[in-house]
């Protein structure tokens, strides 16, 4: 029991650093993984990991101008972010060019600047910083932050998930019932910004798409409905939270890897195990109703 | 023309320069019900698409009557169906023009959902994944959407395609009990057949019209003839059309061939 106590609750109990860690990172969960469920159902798994990338110039602006303050690098993702996003989105909506193609030129050349921003000042430890974050070094402004965008993300879900849904579903149907589609497009595309700024002072911009897509591609093999899809991916998210900050804890190892590689098992249990998982399909196949 | 549920003037519509209906004039009557024939690449996808305003004319005008609601079920639906979602949840999107984004549904919304899918024979289908429909059932699936939206103007583009002979006698009656409510019905179809025993008018498009109006008289050998002549494919090189040639639609059309049923197309169906 000592034992246990000591192993999973008093690294939190006792270190107030351990405490923010976990508080921010629960919160972070909440509103990204959602959002991460969203992503994959809409077939843009990869286009979270573009917008992490394109996030950079902003984050590299805000770091030049003022140095690592949150505040700054924060505007700046945004700005950078939404930029991207409403770019690669207006390209897609209103040319042949489709999504996939126009975010990765988009994202591409951000990147490129952003590296250039970067290299003009900081040295690679500072890089370093920027692209894997510090959640073990959240202060107040930081919790603020991230519970500022953790609500507006539930908000704007609550709002807009019909619409949400039915622009995945059957986007040509939303088109001739209503003009929500392209609005509720773009509107996403902003939610999938502020929860990858929000994350990467926590997880870097790198990680914190991990948080973001990894659960919900765990959770996508449980079930067959999205609202039980995003209420599961959460609650991966907090587990490879708790696991990852305990594990970074005891192991002394980074903690932003250690919570996506946690994440990375549960995904990986999740492939063998689920319900619409490996094993499940090849081995209880033997056995069928009459009708 | 006070009944009309939708007149077109001077309509064209296209893809890049090239038009795929042409200076299109004539109304659809309110209660009517058309079907909408031609060969492939006549136009008559992107009829529908102009109709629900998908596709934004090239020049002219669809007018719809005012407050009039519209249902559309397209030939190829951008419908996802690795989506996870079940029937009940499909079908219960033909509630948005009633619910809006916001409204809850009710219980007489979930009832009328349950009704929706036994009018189109899927009672207890309610909690299917859409992947395990066949060809044939998402296609009542969506029929069942259809009927939820409650629509004045209800506009199917190929919607028997991939159905069994039962099932199509099935939404016939559904298309039947429509045009009994008074609801204003366009169907694409190519079964010729079918069209002449279940519609009373039809539209015969090969670009610009080659007939509309009483089926019987529209499917006339000679009409149909002339609609199998058309030319599918664009020409690059193809002469501008001229703002001056149609001024006066009402003088003449753009085939260039017989003239005799110009009067006719210039205002709409008459003989119905």
């Amino acid at each position: 029991m000592e034992f246990l106590y000591g192993l999973l609750v008093a690294p939190f109990a006792d270190f107030a650093f351990m405490q923010r860690a976990l508080f921010g990172s629960l919160m972070l969960s909440l509103g990204a993984c959602p959002i991460g469920v969203f992503l994959m159902l809409r077939r843009m798994s990869l286009s979270g990991d573009a917008m992490a990338h394109a996030i950079l110039p902003g984050a590299a602006a805000g770091f030049l101008l003022y140095g690592l303050e949150i505040l700054p690098m924060t505007v700046g993702g945004l700005i950078a972010g939404i930029i991207v996003a409403l770019g690669a989105g207006a390209v897609s909506r209103f040319t042949i060019q489709r999504e996939d193609a126009s975010m990765a030129a988009f994202y591409l050349i951000s990147l490129a600047v952003g590296v250039l921003m970067v290299s003009i000042r900081g040295s690679s430890v500072d890089l370093m910083h920027v692209l894997f974050g510090t959640v073990l070094a959240l202060n107040n402004e930081a919790l603020i932050l991230i519970g500022g965008i953790v609500a507006v993300t539930l908000a704007c879900l609550a709002i807009f998930w019909r619409a949400l849904v039915a622009e995945c579903l059957d986007p040509l149907f939303l088109r001739s019932v209503s003009r929500m589609g392209s609005p509720v497009h773009f509107i996403f595309l902003g939610l999938v910004v502020l929860n990858l700024v929000g994350g990467f002072q926590a997880l870097g911009t790198l990680l914190s798409v991990g948080l973001m897509m990894l659960p919900a591609a765990a959770a996508r093999f449980w079930t067959v409905r999205v609202e039980p899809m995003c209420v599961l991916a959460v609650l991966i998210g907090f587990a490879s939270c708790i696991a990852g900050l305990l594990l970074s804890y005891h192991a002394s190892l980074p903690s932003g890897p250690a919570i996506i590689l946690s994440a990375g098992v549960v995904y990986f249990c999740s492939i063998l195990f689920g319900t619409r998982g490996v094993l499940r399909a090849r081995i209880v196949h033997h056995r069928h109703r009459t009708a | 023309m006070t009944n009309a549920c939708l007149t077109f003037r001077d309509l064209t519509l296209g893809y890049g320069s090239h038009p795929a209906i042409h200076h299109l004039n004539g109304i659809v009557r309110k209660g009517s019900l058309t079907a909408v024939v031609g060969a492939n690449g006549s136009g008559k996808s992107t009829l529908m698409k102009g109709i629900v305003g998908v596709l934004k004319p090239m020049e002219g005008a669809v007018v719809r009557m005012p407050g009039v609601r519209t249902a559309y079920l397209p030939q190829q639906s951008e419908l996802d169906r690795s989506f996870p979602a079940r029937v009940v949840d499909l079908v219960s999107l033909g509630l948005w023009p009633k619910r809006g984004m916001l409204g809850r549904y009710t219980k007489e919304d979930r009832e009328s959902v349950s009704k929706a899918l036994m009018a189109v024979g899927l009672g207890g289908f309610e909690k299917r994944p859409i992947d395990t429909l066949s060809g044939g059932q998402l296609q009542r699936t969506l029929f069942a959407r259809v009927l939820l939206q409650d629509a004045d103007l209800i506009l199917l583009d190929e919607p028997f395609n991939a159905v069994d002979a039962k099932t199509v006698g099935d939404l016939i009656q559904l298309i039947k009990r429509w045009h009994g409510e008074e609801r204003t019905i366009m169907v694409v179809v190519h079964d010729l057949d079918l069209v002449r025993q279940n519609f009373p008018e039809t539209l015969l498009l090969a670009r610009q019209p080659v007939a509309w109006g009483e089926t019987r008289e529209t499917l006339r050998p000679e009409n149909l003839l002339k609609a199998r002549r058309f030319h599918e494919a664009w020409e690059e090189n193809a002469p501008w059309c001229e703002p001056s040639e149609h001024d006066h639609t009402h003088d003449h059309d753009h085939d260039h061939h017989d003239h005799g049923h110009d009067h006719r197309h210039g205002s709409g169906p008459r003989a119905a």
